[in-house]
């Protein structure tokens, strides 16, 4: 996908006064972030320990990170032992080409597909549509937004800047059927759509939650069913992986899974966990005859042994987002790529380069709810922090940024100096006075014009506080 | 990094791998400590985090039933064998949804012609209405099954169809999904998840326009559980 970060002020502003859209956010933060705290109350209530669960899936997810080389082996090992192939993808573009070929092999013609936000990073679906394979997202959210031509605005709940009436105007638009609005009614004929896909597609293309060194298995996590049609019905399997992905055994997965749903929708668990190894056997009734895996760099192998490497712990719930109040006045689209809020305000930059995503690591309030809610602890204000200190390292960032950054280095001169600070505060003090032109604001601050887009200037007296603290001095004696 | 191409395929990895290796320790020394350390954590028994929970059978099937009845299960709890086609018979009269469907072929024995029912064992296809399963575990703590992939059990059976039914006999109950797994590596064959493990925990449903809640997204829009307390 396209990476339009570098809109992402523009964008901002204009999704923030977009009445309808922070409607829809609040109704899905109401649900989201009322459903996690009451799934956590509950789970300490019976006697459980939600904090001491947050430190295990933290270190899990660190151990497999500090021997990240040799859990990929086992896992290979262990997943080519039941049949499986495994390949590996330097980035999106070697994404799509194993896919394209794989799907070439097996003489494929459709393709469904169950969410996998990096076949997003990769651009999937316009690879397999240049050669010829429909690509349909099965997911329902997915699947709206891919026939509105749109990226994902949420990582688990994609459309949720949709309302009904627009649903309803693309399902008939594309589904040549009499146009129906009761929810229910549009998720039956979407579900009919879907059902003729699932049973005539030849190959299944899938993200995956986890993968298990243990047993070599991928693990998918749904509610819709979705995961499980789409690696039950087609011959191919094809699983698209980033390397960050994988953990120890199934008794990992346990745990992880007291964490994701809750930490995600507040579900206790979600309605669909399947854990997938190797292939059909000759006795098998059903099932996927060829499964391949493809593990994923796309920027994860620099994270690791750096000072982002915390990121790469990330399950990928969403609860960072639900809990963000940037996220939840600007919407996903805002961030311009595949991953919103706060994590997406990390990953962006670190996977595609701070040079086109240089406003994200600004793009939150460092109030710090997101490091609270998530499941595997990762710090995310403070790795926020860090971007904005490497942007001012590298000198990459915008005319503001650089603007300011020369004030500051003035300003800092200046401070050692007493009197030229005096002096220096004396003129800067008129100045501004001068330019609220008898006003008490000041309506564009010439040297930083972007500070006074949104508000107004306070202006000062015409006085500085050593001047006026000096008066009050002599006044007293 | 091409499919068809082995050179290309192997770079991709290496080159990965490799660049690991660089960060994580190179050297043999190195590369043998981490090998040791994996292989001791897939030994380890890493620390319960369940919270306390009963684990006799009536602690269970409470715990069972209310979980599934949260995540929309119907639930009926029945004596023993003998009494599950009635049991079958009777919920799909009284929802109307008819006499056929499909069974997994390891539960095709049970007399479900003398109850009224014409379930065919095999796997399941896009028409079919209704579709019995037995369950391998079945867990407490979330109420959830557990079904593995099997001649005797195909894994559409659980899915295609409208309404599932599923037969949980209560000696198939544990604790935990660890328990669930504990379980399958010492009966399973081999001791290894079969293609596909199934964990399902009610109808299937969505929230994805306006994050209003419909159940029957993809696969059932009912879950039917005959709870069989003597089995
Ligand atoms: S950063 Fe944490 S809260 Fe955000 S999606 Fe990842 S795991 Fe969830």
């Amino acid at each position: 996908m396209e990476v339009r970060s570098i809109e992402f002020k523009q964008r901002a502003s204009e999704r923030a006064i977009d009445g309808s859209l922070q409607g829809k956010l609040k109704t899905a933060k109401g649900l989201f972030v009322g459903g996690r705290a009451r799934a956590v109350a509950r789970f300490d209530a019976e006697g459980g320990d939600f904090e001491a669960l947050r430190d295990v899936g933290r270190g899990i997810r660190d151990e497999v990170l500090d021997n990240l080389d040799v859990w990929l082996e086992t896992f290979e090992r262990n997943a080519t032992a039941r049949g499986a192939t495994v390949l590996w993808a330097r980035d999106g573009a070697e994404i799509s080409r194993l896919v394209v070929e794989i799907a070439q092999r097996h003489g494929v013609k459709k393709a469904i597909k169950s969410k996998s936000m990096l076949s997003e990073e990769a651009g999937l679906n316009e690879a397999l549509e240049a050669v010829g394979v429909a690509s349909i997202e099965t997911d329902l959210g997915e699947y709206i937004i891919q026939l509105a031509k749109e990226p994902p605005s949420h990582i688990i709940a994609p459309a949720i800047h949709k309302n009904k009436e627009e649903v309803a105007d693309l399902f008939e638009q594309h589904h040549h059927k009499p146009r129906k609005t009761e929810i229910a009614e549009m998720t039956r004929e979407a579900r009919e759509v879907l059902r003729s896909h699932f049973v005539s597609a030849d190959m299944g293309i899938t993200g995956g939650n986890f993968l298990v060194a243990e047993t070599g298995s991928v693990a998918l996590v749904t509610n819709e069913g979705n995961g499980r049609m789409v690696t039950t019905m087609p011959k191919v399997h094809v699983a698209v992986v980033g390397v960050e992905k994988v953990i120890p055994t199934l008794n990992d997965l346990a745990a992880l899974l007291r964490l994701l749903p809750r930490s995600a929708t507040g579900q206790t668990i979600s309605n669909y966990v399947s854990l997938l190894t190797g292939v059909k056997s000759e006795a098998d009734r059903d099932g996927a005859e060829h499964l391949y895996y493809i593990l994923v760099d796309n920027g994860r192998v620099g994270l690791v042994g750096s000072e982002f490497q915390e990121m790469l712990r990330c399950i990928r719930c969403g609860a960072c987002m639900n809990h963000c109040p940037v996220y939840q006045t600007i919407g996903g689209h805002a961030y311009g790529w595949v991953y919103p809020g706060p994590m997406g305000s990390v990953l962006t930059p670190l996977y595609t380069g701070l040079d086109k995503a240089p406003d994200l690591p600004h793009a939150a309030t460092l109030c710090n709810q997101c490091g609270v809610v998530c499941p595997v602890k990762i710090p995310l204000p403070e790795l926020l922090r860090k971007l904005r200190e490497k942007q001012v390292q590298t000198g990459v960032g915008t005319a503001t940024a650089k603007a300011e950054r020369r004030a500051l280095k003035l300003w800092g001169f200046a401070a050692r100096n007493p009197r030229l600070y005096a002096f220096g505060a004396r003129i800067a003090t008129r100045y501004l006075k001068w330019l609220a032109g008898g006003k008490d604001r000041i309506q564009v601050l010439t040297m930083v014009p972007e500070w006074t887009k949104g508000r107004d200037f306070p202006a000062p007296e015409g006085k500085t506080f050593r001047e006026l603290y000096a008066q009050r001095a002599a006044r007293r004696r | 990094m091409s499919l068809t191409d082995p050179t290309a395929r192997a770079a991709a990895r290496d080159s990965i791998l490799s660049r690991l290796r660089d960060t994580l320790g190179a050297d043999s020394a190195a590369v043998a400590r981490r090998r040791e350390a994996v292989d001791a954590r897939l030994g380890k028994v890493v620390a319960p985090t369940a919270p306390p929970l009963a684990d006799d059978t009536a602690g269970m099937l409470a715990r069972f039933r209310s979980e599934a009845e949260q995540m929309a299960s119907t639930v009926v709890e029945v004596d023993g064998w003998g009494e599950v086609p009635a049991a079958v018979a009777a919920y799909l009269a009284e929802k109307g949804l008819g006499t056929r469907g499909v069974i997994a072929p390891e539960l095709a024995a049970l007399p479900w012609s003398t109850a009224g029912l014409a379930v065919e064992p095999r796997e399941a296809r896009d028409a079919d209405l209704l579709g019995i399963t037995g369950c391998f575990c079945a867990i407490a703590e979330t109420g959830t099954l557990m079904l593995l992939s099997a001649p005797g059990s195909p894994a559409t059976v659980s899915l295609l169809p409208e309404t599932h039914v599923a037969l949980v006999p209560a000696s198939r109950l544990v604790p935990t999904m660890e328990a669930a797994f504990a379980r399958m590596g010492e009966q399973a064959p081999g001791g290894q998840p079969p293609r596909a493990v199934n964990f399902i925990s009610g109808p299937s449903r969505t929230g994805d326009i306006e994050q209003t809640l419909v159940l029957g997204a993809h696969g059932p829009y009912r879950v039917h559980l005959v709870l069989i307390r003597g089995a």
